[in-house]
């Protein structure tokens, strides 16, 4: 296939076309990732995570300085929301990255989340291929500013960077289910902020209590906008994925990270063959009856989920 | 699961650091449903054209209030050519004499929004544009 020629051989313009399709029409988009997949699984995958604001683009952009130092290619996909009132986006992670876009060594990629507020969808995962393929050897991806529960992130990357901030929660944010629970290692930036000796601290007690792997999460301080603890923290990523291959977790990881895709992918094609098959008429008449209390949503369900698997296996006509 | 996206870098070149008018521009085509991929200040036709290229947008849109525009839209317009990204509409908006229109027109820049202009007719622009 000419594209994906293009691609394994460096051409930036077919990579990005490429990505566009997965986000457009990712049926389409999935011949090509199929042969595609062949020339991925040479690539690092970073996780930039955390809540908005907390320096997750500048420290992207200073860890990516100092891999090319080191001559390593870099991608990074940046995400920021997708409006879900209007379906436009504003993103804005370029900005703090600008000396990147002309490092024939750097590809940077923003992306909507356009739905998909867990923070990752399967275009994302896509999207990492095609920079795989396109020889970048770290790839990053930062996600959007998180809350406390889009942990999907853990499920792609090989490490996790949890990036937080002195002077956003309490302690009890700290000890609360979610976000906190995914960090590999976690980074206070804007460390000369008041507070921030406090946080580590809380962050470090909350960690003791979680004694259950053989990997420990540093807690480091950073200063992303003038580079204060970024040597740092670039050591302990790499600290963190001599772990992962020694102890075999990073086998076991990408074999959870593929579970999860053939899952999402196998949900979404679903989706769609129940949003063709069942015709709006069609189910507008349910609706009826379940309103009028003729029937519960529940045995509505159970009927129609009993249709659909008849008319597939019954010579697979909708 | 089908869905086109209008994709506009926004961009300022030169070295004045007016950002109001690009940040109400980028504002405004996000409320139109756009994806909007804005790049900050300073950028040189270097970076916007590789930008354009990485995030595979659809049009540029370039802010510019210095009055270097003569100097720095040929570049621009140089470099989409050199990338073989000439199908990438360009337009402008800023601080833009009348008499320098036609001759910005002539090198490809496919039009240009002077101050007053109502950002509906920068979206109706580009909605018609990209086809």
């Amino acid at each position: 296939m000419e594209i994906v020629e293009k691609i394994i051989n460096g051409d930036r313009r077919a990579a990005a076309k490429l990505i566009t399709l997965a986000e457009n029409d990712f049926a389409e988009a999935e011949d090509i990732l199929k042969e595609l997949y062949n020339y991925t699984g040479n690539t690092l995958v970073i996780g930039i995570t955390g809540p908005p604001g907390a320096g997750k683009s500048t420290i992207t952009d200073k860890l990516t300085k100092s891999l090319r130092k080191q001559g390593k290619t870099v991608g990074i996909i940046a995400i920021d929301p997708t409006s879900p009132f209007t379906g436009g986006a504003l993103l804005g992670d370029r900005i703090r990255m600008q000396d990147l876009s002309t490092d024939p060594g750097v590809f940077i990629r923003s992306m909507g989340t356009r739905g998909h507020l867990g923070g990752l969808s399967q275009v994302t995962q896509a999207a990492v291929k095609v920079l795989d393929a396109l020889g970048k050897e770290v790839i990053f991806i930062e996600t959007v500013g998180v809350g406390q529960a889009e942990v999907d992130i853990v499920k792609v990357a090989d490490t996790v960077v949890l990036i937080t901030m002195p002077g956003i929660g309490d302690d009890v944010q700290i000890i609360k289910a979610g976000i906190m629970e995914i960090g590999d290692i976690f980074v206070v930036n804007k460390a000369d902020k008041e507070g921030c000796e406090r946080l580590v601290t809380e962050i470090k007690m909350m960690l003791d209590l979680n004694r259950n792997g053989q990997w420990h999460p540093p807690v480091l301080k950073t200063i992303a906008t003038s580079d204060f603890g970024i040597q740092k923290l670039e050591c302990e990523i790499r600290h963190h994925l001599e772990y992962l291959k020694e102890s075999g977790e990073l086998e076991q990881r990408r074999r959870e990270s593929t579970k999860k895709e053939i899952f999402d992918l196998i949900q979404e094609k679903w989706k769609e063959i129940l949003t063709n098959s069942i015709s709006n008429g069609f189910l507008d008449e349910i609706v009826t009856k379940v309103v009028n209390r003729e029937e519960d949503p529940y045995t509505a369900v159970k009927k129609l989920s009993d249709m659909l698997i008849y008319s597939y296996t019954q010579g697979g006509k909708e | 699961m089908k869905e086109r996206k209008i994709r506009v870098l926004v961009a300022k070149p030169g070295l004045d650091g007016h950002d109001r008018g690009a940040k109400v521009v980028s504002r405004a085509l996000r409320d139109a449903g756009m994806e909007v991929i804005y790049t900050g200040l300073r950028q040189t036709p270097q970076q916007i054209v590789e930008s354009a290229i990485q995030e595979d947008v659809n049009v540029i849109g370039l802010s510019i209030l210095s009055g270097a525009h003569t100097h720095l839209f040929p570049e621009i317009m140089r470099l989409l050519k050199e990338n073989k990204a000439e199908d990438i509409i360009v337009i402008a908006g800023g601080v833009i004499p009348e008499d320098d229109i036609p001759e910005l027109k002539k090198i490809g820049i496919a039009e240009i929004f002077t101050p007053g202009t109502d950002t509906h007719d920068i979206i109706d622009f580009i909605r018609k544009k990209v086809k």
